[in-house]
């Protein structure tokens, strides 16, 4: 029996952490998902969970415990934002090359200089391609549920990958919402027992991790890892399926938005996703076809289907809230137009920057875009590519 | 009320209106609506004003962005009503509960609100004085904002204020927080 609560996003992923109970964790507060860790903490503090806690005086120094804990043969989690994630960087890539399959809740936000502590998508966007899996969370009920499929999907014996659930910092880390929870049951049932992979501290069978691989074997150890990646749709896809049985709720690799028949459409991610909902209803009032397309599995990227589903449209916009410095355009959007350049009929692309820094994203950004597209798709003709919006000067 | 109601508290760091949003979402919850709770953040500073927010409807919530357009503003700290216009965005329709002394013509006519737009006054500092013994006015308030609004009956108000309130305070901070909610609920007054 599922339990309805009014909760922040932080308070829903720390109490999807708890019901997972993890072997191990490492952690090092930063704002904003200091208040996950809090309450885990307590949790491990007041025997809620068995989880072996290890504080540590970093964020690479929490990696570095995770990455160590899950190799000796633990299910292992730890949470990040921001700088918190940036100094994580090197070990990211340990985690992900010595496929261990870690789950890391990020709190999305800005990073310095300048200093900001606001919701921004550039901290998960810059370990985009670190080879960890990225899911991605409208809101609250979408970082509970994402965090407990992440166990699912990163232990998979197919795959051994590790995981980022990411949701947008204090939009959805600090706001409360409704939220069903599972039973704790339920979710113990759905991730099921940790399954060890060649364990450090099997000391049967002896094993190493980490070894030096020099020019004879580290392209073909490089190869098998992007081959993987290949496998990760059908697991997350499978991982969604049996979600949906024990508690109601459909996810996919996107979430589609009154697509099919539309002729412009808004790509965008987290909660600014649901702010665009309300506004595409309002255009659709009027008669106006539009839609909406939201990666949820951000990494690896399904461009073949996102491709599928873009298409058929006229104009689309893909809207970004971090930008990829270097003449370049947002990464979503990048990601986007690399899903639709196989295909000689296709939208018209363009890219606005939004929201950087913990900017509010308004309907009115949504209108705006909206009756811009809505002008491309009747003249053909565009302005700019990228450009930023609600931005002064 | 709409489908959906949208309200936005004006307040003081260190005044508890944050909590008071927060209680009122988790009394709003009965019944399978749909919540939102949540504040504006910038220096956290007692003394500073700050915004908060909150959605309750019968749909589901999508919108993430601050409530533009209040059908109900919910001021604690009138001093406010000098240095921020209040009234900005409000609906046509929108309700105004104001944390004043004075009574709701006076307030009306320092808002200078429109003729479809509804005043309320509770003297919620001074009932936090009598059931509390500090000025904290975000119980009474809550209680006023309940009533206007109509969102929830007072008995389950209170449950629920007894449940948050339960988890950190002591049974006397608690009570005096029940007594303060109870009071703000019946001593509110439309001008």
């Amino acid at each position: 029996m599922a339990k309805t609560v009014a909760a922040t996003g932080n308070e829903a992923v720390a109490n999807a952490l708890r019901q997972v109970n993890p072997d191990v964790s490492a952690a090092y507060p930063i704002t904003p998902a200091t208040d996950i860790m809090q309450r885990f903490t307590s949790f491990v503090s007041n025997g809620k969970v068995k989880t072996e806690m290890i504080l540590v005086e970093s964020e690479h120094s929490a990696m570095s415990a995770c990455i160590g804990a899950s190799a000796a043969g633990g299910r292992v989690m730890t949470v990040t934002s921001s700088q918190g994630l940036a100094l994580m960087w090197e070990m990211l890539f340990i985690a992900s090359g010595l496929r261990l399959p870690i789950v890391m809740p990020v709190v999305n936000r800005a990073l310095s200089a300048p200093l900001n502590i606001h919701c921004d998508h550039s901290d998960a966007m810059g370990a985009r391609d670190s080879g960890w899996i990225q899911l991605w969370s409208e809101n609250g009920q979408e970082a509970y549920d994402n965090t407990i499929q992440a166990f699912l999907i990163g232990e998979h014996m197919d795959i051994r990958l590790p995981v980022m659930v990411c949701m947008d910092g204090f939009i959805i880390s600090h706001s409360i919402e409704r939220i069903e929870y599972l039973e704790d049951n339920e979710v113990k049932n759905f991730i099921g027992e940790f399954r060890q992979l060649n364990p450090l501290l099997d000391i049967e069978h002896p094993v190493s991790y980490g070894p030096l691989i020099l020019p004879d074997y580290y392209m073909e150890f490089r190869k098998a890892q992007d081959e993987v990646e290949s496998k990760v749709f059908r697991v997350v896809l499978d991982a969604a399926k049996d979600f949906e049985k024990i508690s109601g709720r459909k996810y996919g690799l996107f979430e589609t938005y009154r697509l099919d028949d539309a002729e412009i459409g808004l790509v965008i991610l987290n909660s600014a996703a649901g702010t665009s909902k309300d506004v595409i209803d309002e255009f659709r009032n009027r008669g106006i076809k539009a839609g909406l397309l939201k990666p949820r599995l951000y990494r690896p990227f399904p461009y073949k289907e996102t491709g599928e589903a873009l298409k058929h449209l006229k104009a689309v916009c893909v809207l970004d809230r971090a930008d990829a410095f270097g003449g370049s355009y947002g990464p979503l959007f990048i990601d986007i137009s690399t899903s639709l350049y196989t295909y000689s009929k296709k939208p018209i692309l363009i890219n606005k920057i939004y929201g950087l820094g913990g900017r509010d994203y308004l309907p009115e950004h949504a209108e705006l875009v909206l009756n811009e597209l809505t002008e491309i798709a009747k003249t053909e003709k565009v302005k700019t590519i990228k450009e930023y919006i609600g931005v002064r000067g | 009320m709409a489908d959906t109601v949208e309200i936005r508290w004006h307040g003081r760091g260190g005044q508890g209106t944050v909590t008071a949003a927060k209680v009122l979402a988790d009394a709003c919850l009965s019944g399978g609506r749909y919540v939102q709770a949540f504040p504006e953040y910038g220096p956290e500073r007692a003394g500073a004003p700050l915004r908060a927010y909150n959605r309750v409807s019968s749909k589901e919530l999508r919108m993430h962005c601050p409530v533009l357009r209040p059908q109900v503003v919910s001021v604690v700290d009138a001093t406010l009503i000098d240095s921020i216009n209040v009234t900005e965005g409000a609906t046509k329709d929108a309700i105004f509960v104001v944390n004043t002394s004075k009574g709701p013509k006076e307030i009306r006519a320092r808002l200078n609100i429109e003729p479809g737009q509804k005043i309320f006054t509770i003297d919620a500092t001074k009932i936090a004085m009598e059931c509390i013994g500090r000025a904290l006015p975000n119980a009474s308030m809550l209680g006023a904002v309940c009533k206007v609004a109509g969102l929830v009956t007072l008995e389950h108000l209170l449950e629920d204020v007894r449940k948050s309130f339960g988890k950190k305070f002591s049974q006397k901070i608690i009570d005096g927080n029940i007594e303060a909610t109870r009071r703000g609920y019946e001593e509110v007054r439309e001008g």
